[in-house]
């Protein structure tokens, strides 16, 4: 059950991507950061919540995937880079066949991953194609 | 001062099967959609539930009508599949769309019903000016055993309603329920897929009691069928709905609009809520959409709807109802039990 607690950290950042912006040097963080990086001890941070839309930077398809996301394979995971700057690691729900570098994708709300049958269950943010969705 | 609806918002996943492919797979007749009016069926896909399509559905709510998640003073979640048995799912939903934690919340469980009476709980604590806004949500990832009747027509969708008092979409004139014991079908704890009374969940479930809520409210309001222009029935079928409009004096062309469910199933408690949005989608200001919903267990509320002129200023600002039927992915039985988790590695 040790996970728990860092679940609930996260989940700001899990459910709606917020991060952190330097309004100093106006850099953005994903995962946030507390301190920026460039700008140090006079550094102005503030949460942002980004509007998760972003491009494909690259991506690779899992076929053999752990017990948890067996069900799940074929599944594409990709670097994704958000319009703000900042690139993070993200499913893209759609077939391996139709994933593309540089497609331009938008977040969806899904479960992350379970703790067995007992356990908790994890929400947070995945990414579909733009084009073709709702 | 009169309270209704501010803003609401639907989520249908994409995946599809078709009945034929069902009936393919279980050696039923060919013409079990025509009979069931039902010819597919929504699916989750293997990462989805009753959580994330309630939040997708509210964040459709939120956006359509410009809503500060903060105003929201309460929660309430009607499904029969909240992921858990203890945990709530309004928790998890009011994180997602950013809410004020100064809130209260809680789901609500009346098998296909749960959700309209999530609405009438927003609209009492609205209408008593104890909350500036109430978020009533139904939602359903439902089940049905493999090769029961059920596995036709149980569904996958989300309806979110913003319940308030300003700058209303739709008016809620008045409501009537009607609530009986009676076991026409049921799930008991731990058990995977729920039971039913055959037949038995027809005349002295869905009838009795859609009739029973339906000619009480048109008693109270002092109004006939012809008063309204659209009318909506909980859709466990595509017979049902159809078939109850005619023995209470509705048209097929009142019911048409809102009549999804042959082409998304029965999605128990956004059902009758999907519906009602389907509608809400194409009604004009000043018309008027008598609302009637199901719960097997059994109960019914029934719900006077005059549309406001708010409506014309919000409606294209998030997804219709039909939008949902385009792009969809076809499954095969195989890949429909792997998304359903009828396959246990």
């Amino acid at each position: 059950m040790s996970t728990v607690p860092r679940f609930w950290r996260h989940i700001p950042q899990r459910y709606n991507l917020v991060g952190t912006h330097c309004s100093k040097c106006d850099e953005y963080y994903y995962p946030p950061r507390t301190i920026c990086p460039n700008c140090r001890r006079n550094a102005k941070m503030e949460d942002h919540k980004f509007k998760g839309l972003g491009t494909v930077v690259t991506y690779t398809t899992i076929y053999n995937a752990t017990d948890d996301f067996k069900r799940q394979t074929p599944y594409n995971l990709a670097i994704i880079e958000l319009l703000e700057g900042p690139r993070l690691t993200g499913q893209v729900i759609c077939s391996p066949s139709e994933i593309e570098i540089g497609m331009k994708v938008k977040p969806v709300f899904r479960i992350l991953g379970k703790e067995g049958d007992r356990g908790i269950i994890y929400y947070g943010t995945k990414f579909v194609p733009v084009e073709g969705s709702i | 001062m009169p309270a209704g609806i501010v803003s609401y918002g639907v989520y249908i996943p994409k995946y599809r099967i078709r009945a034929e492919e069902i009936a393919r797979v279980w050696g039923e007749r060919e013409d079990m959609a025509q009979n069931l009016n039902v010819f597919e069926k929504s699916v989750p896909d293997f990462d989805e539930d009753a959580v994330t399509i309630a939040v997708e559905a509210t964040r459709n709510a939120v956006k359509r009508a410009s809503i500060d998640s903060a105003r929201i003073g309460a929660i309430y979640t009607g499904s029969e599949s909240h992921p858990y048995a203890v945990k709530p799912t309004g928790t998890i939903v009011g994180e997602a769309i950013g809410v004020d934690h100064e809130l209260t919340a809680a789901d609500f469980e009346f098998a296909c019903k749960a959700g309209t009476a999530a609405v009438q709980a927003c609209l009492g604590l609205v209408t008593a000016n104890l909350i500036d806004l109430g978020l009533a949500i139904g939602t359903d990832t439902s089940q049905g055993a493999p090769g029961d009747a059920l596995e036709y027509t149980a569904a996958a969708g989300a309806a979110a309603y913003l319940i308030g008092r300003e700058n209303l979409a739709a008016e809620i004139e008045g409501f009537y329920s009607f609530t009986t014991d009676t076991p026409d079908f049921w799930r008991r704890e731990g058990m995977p897929y729920p039971e039913h009374g055959g037949r038995f969940t027809g005349e002295p479930g869905y009838f009795k009691h859609v009739t029973s809520a339906t000619r009480g409210l048109l008693k109270k309001m002092k109004t006939i069928p012809e008063d309204y222009d659209y009318a909506v029935f909980h859709q466990p079928n595509g017979k049902f709905p159809v078939r109850v409009a005619g023995q209470l004096g509705f048209s097929r062309d009142q019911i048409e609009p809102g009549l999804v469910v042959p082409w998304i199933g029965n999605t128990y408690s956004g059902s009758s809520l999907i519906g009602l949005a389907a509608t809400l989608d194409v009604a004009r200001p000043g018309e008027r959409i008598f609302l009637a919903s199901f719960g097997s267990g059994a109960g019914s509320d029934a719900f006077s709807i005059r549309v406001c002129d708010g409506i014309e200023d919000i409606r294209d600002r998030a997804p219709k109802v039909r939008d949902y039927f385009e792009n969809v992915q076809y499954l095969d039985y195989a890949v429909y039990a792997k998304h359903k988790g009828k396959l246990r590695l």
